[in-house]
């Protein structure tokens, strides 16, 4: 089967896709980015850059291992890209170029400005403390002269104003962003304690002052710096749904012309009534009519459902199925943006920001907070200049104070931290947090909705009547079966165990496989009379001449701990619901074993979406756990969603949470530890709260010292911190 | 106290130098590919049998 797909009328030289691609600089160098796909280890990032390096033109090969992505320069006059790209294609990875400027988003610059601004928040902390520390210790042995103290507070300006000035930034375009549009956050009182602190010292330092605030304001940024850049990096992680997607549409498409001859086609210029040709294990690029060919296809990514459909000329075929058998032609009906894989990203991408913007915990606490503070600190002004008799910069200087003390530094970090805890946890179980508030939208879920196919179940065929069948002919029949890419062949391979592959089979499209006088296939092709059993499986048929036919049965098996973990969801308080894209004779046994009375078949993607809309109104907190790209919209509307990592790429962008591994349990596993995130996340809220409640009566009262702040700070931040890392101590084995 | 006059600045030119440090390295893309990197070690390419 193999050599027709080779020997197709396909320029070796740069696809047109991929020349778009490539920039050619003055000295005949050119440059490609591409995507990787399959790409898991150091040793595939090994083996995709020896077998560039070994070519004379290319002058540099570079895997990202972390992004999956290859940076390739190579003389563009010595060899062309086809040429590169199909040695890498030969190790069996897919490549996709992109265009770098199209996905820089500025989400990576934002991450190293926060990183720059922490270097130099961190060093001015350090150096400020040092003198800090010089004038306290003078000011409690008596023997430092006003001029030294001076000296020091001077140099202390020195390294914390442009520090300030330069690492502040951040928090004051955001503040300045807020206070523009009329709203508050956590930014406003933050950025007016920092500078207010700054500014009072300066003020201090010229007038030969005795207490300088310079070390709170650079301490307070760096630890302000720390919580926001942990925060960030949680949230980075998620790579947008789009993104996921380049690596998934078929980059290019094969055009047969009105002469017969095929040529290749960036898919953006496939045009309604032009006829593709699709290779066996190619992913069909349009959506249209089988004009040729037959066979069957793999439709799980737009289905969800596992088993192949067989295809014969008059079928439809979707864009993003994969062709299992032998070679098609598609008479194009919808090509690009008019295909129903399209339809389902937009609706993925439609659910996404049509879901009301869940507000954080932390900034829920903002809006209480800011003005709170602001109040306190307005009122202790007047309190001391109008009743208390002071003048008004000694008022000012209390009012400064309580700013400082206020100034949510362990607010800053009690959400970060316990976030960055709990992604580590989850990470050792297996699990990938994708949402930075994943845990706080899961921790408020009352309801789960299940997929079937993929997510309850394994989403493959498995061999059931093995017991049945005498293990030299499953392994007679496991070679035949070898060479060949259809589900059940390969269950029955992987059912069989390691065997050698028969190269001389033949594989008749849509009905089997024969050597010699022995077949495997349908019932038709191995001429069995007897009738199957009624079981709901599927089957293969094998029969050796002169034997009689011998039947494997296939079924799509639950998952071994479903069961289990279905009941241990329900008896903690979730509501466990199924909805599936399958026929309701599958679904509703499987719903009966795991004791789940709510449950829906037939589902498309919309519906899925609109029943999920329901729950919402109806005031539930759903989430939804799917892998098929029919899941996505539904993955993306609901309060959070879990997907595991053997699921479409598009449903593991929409989800909160990707699993691994072949069992449920990490679902579970998830769930209990977003509500402890959430109980760590409250209590480290009421650490800071009083802590607050402490310090702020000694601020307005006027007794203050620049020492006391820097102990209350750094104390607060460190109290959170320990209490994070408890989410370790329990959670030892 | 002639000594502040020295130890000072020689305190805060160590410190500008790590911060030095840090920016090159970030600049330089030393934190790009974290995973990689780690795995790369494992392999000896320059090792020629």
């Amino acid at each position: 089967m193999a050599e027709i797909a080779l020997n197709e009328d396909i320029p070796t030289d740069a696809p047109a896709d991929v020349a778009a691609y490539i920039r050619t600089d003055e000295t005949g160098i050119a440059s490609l980015n591409l995507a990787v796909e399959n790409l898991h280890c150091g040793a595939c990032v090994r083996r995709i850059e020896a077998a560039l390096a070994a070519r004379d033109a290319v002058t540099s090969a570079r895997v990202n291992l972390t992004t999956r992505r290859l940076a390739l320069h190579w003389r563009a006059d010595q060899a062309g890209a086809g040429e590169l790209l199909g040695a890498v294609a030969e190790l069996g990875y897919r490549l996709v170029p992109f265009d770098p400027e199209l996905l820089r988003d500025g989400a990576a610059n934002e991450d190293r400005t926060l990183l720059r601004a922490m270097a130099v928040a961190g060093f001015a902390a350090a150096n400020v403390m040092m003198l800090s520390v010089a004038v306290w210790g003078g000011e409690a042995s008596g023997d430092m002269g006003p001029a030294l103290r001076d000296l020091l507070h001077w140099i202390s300006a020195l390294v914390a104003l442009p520090a300030v000035a330069y690492a502040g930034r951040p928090f004051f375009r955001s503040a300045w962003g807020a206070l523009r549009h009329g709203a508050m956050n956590m930014d406003l009182p933050i950025s007016v304690a920092v500078l207010l602190a700054a500014a009072m010292s300066l003020f201090e330092t010229i007038s030969h002052g005795q207490h300088t605030y310079f070390d709170a304001s650079v301490g307070l940024l760096f630890f302000l710096l720390i919580g926001r850049y942990l925060d960030r990096r949680a949230r980075s992680k998620a790579r947008s749904a789009a993104e996921q997607l380049l690596l998934l549409s078929a980059a290019a498409a094969r055009v047969v012309g009105t002469d017969g001859k095929v040529r290749a086609l960036p898919i953006g210029a496939v045009k309604t009534g032009m006829t593709v040709r699709v290779a066996p294990g190619d992913r069909v690029p349009v959506d249209g009519r089988v004009s040729f060919g037959q066979g069957a296809i793999d439709a799980s990514l737009i289905s969800g459902e596992s088993e192949p459909k067989s295809i014969k000329i008059g079928d439809w075929v979707h864009a993003g199925t994969m062709n299992l058998s032998s070679p098609l032609e598609v008479n194009v009906a919808a090509a690009g943006d008019d295909t129903l894989l399209a339809e389902i990203v937009r609706l993925t991408a439609a659910a996404e920001s049509g879901k009301a913007a869940y507000v954080r915990l932390a900034d829920r606490a903002a809006r209480i907070y800011a003005p709170a503070v602001h109040l306190l600190a307005l009122a202790g002004f007047l309190g001391w200049w109008g009743l208390g008799g002071l003048d008004w910069q000694a008022a000012l200087l209390i009012a400064v104070a309580v700013l400082i003390i206020t100034c949510p530094c362990a607010l800053g970090l009690a959400v970060p931290v316990v976030q960055v805890v709990a992604s580590g946890l989850a990470m050792r179980r297996g699990i990938l947090v994708k949402a930075g508030d994943g845990f706080e939208r899961l921790a408020e879920v009352d309801t789960l909705v299940f997929d079937k196919t993929g997510t309850l179940t394994h989403g493959r065929p498995e061999l059931v009547n093995r017991a049945a069948v005498a293990a030299p002919v499953l392994a007679r029949a496991a070679s035949l079966a070898a060479g060949s890419r259809h589900p059940l062949c390969q269950a029955l391979v992987r059912a069989a165990g390691p065997v050698a592959s028969r190269l001389e089979v033949h594989e008749q499209p849509g009905m089997g496989l024969a050597l010699g006088g022995t077949r495997l296939g349908n019932r038709v092709w191995c001429e069995v009379a007897a009738a199957s059993p009624k079981d709901g499986n599927s089957e293969l048929w094998y029969r050796e001449s002169g034997q009689e036919p011998v039947r494997f049965a296939f079924r799509d098996r639950l998952k071994p701990d479903a069961p289990a973990v279905i009941e241990k969801l329900q008896k903690a308080g979730w509501r466990v619901e199924i909805a599936s894209g399958d026929r309701a004779e599958v679904v509703e046994p499987l719903a009966r074993q795991l004791k789940v009375s709510q449950w829906r078949a037939d589902c498309r993607p919309d519906e899925k979406v609109a029943y999920l809309q329901d729950l919402a109104q109806s005031g539930r907190k759903v989430a939804m756990i799917g892998d098929g790209l029919n899941d996505a919209p539904a993955l993306a509307v609901a309060h959070a969603s879990l997907s595991p990592a053997r699921a479409a790429d598009v449903a593991q962008a929409a989800a909160d949470f990707v699993f691994q591994g072949e069992r449920l349990v990490p679902v579970a596993v998830t769930l209990l530890l977003a509500r402890r995130v959430r109980r760590l996340i409250r209590q480290n809220f009421s650490l800071a709260l009083a802590y607050n409640l402490l310090a702020v009566p000694l601020a307005l009262a006027g007794l203050m010292t620049p020492l006391f702040a820097a102990i209350a700070m750094s104390s607060s931040s460190l109290l959170v911190t320990l209490n994070a890392l408890r989410l370790h101590a329990r959670d030892a084995p | 106290m002639t000594a502040l006059l020295i130890l000072i600045p020689a305190a805060l030119f160590l410190g500008l130098l790590g911060l030095g440090a840090f920016l090159w390295a970030l600049r330089s893309g030393q934190f790009e590919d974290l995973d990689g990197a780690a795995e790369r070690i494992l392999y000896d390419d320059d090792l020629e049998c």
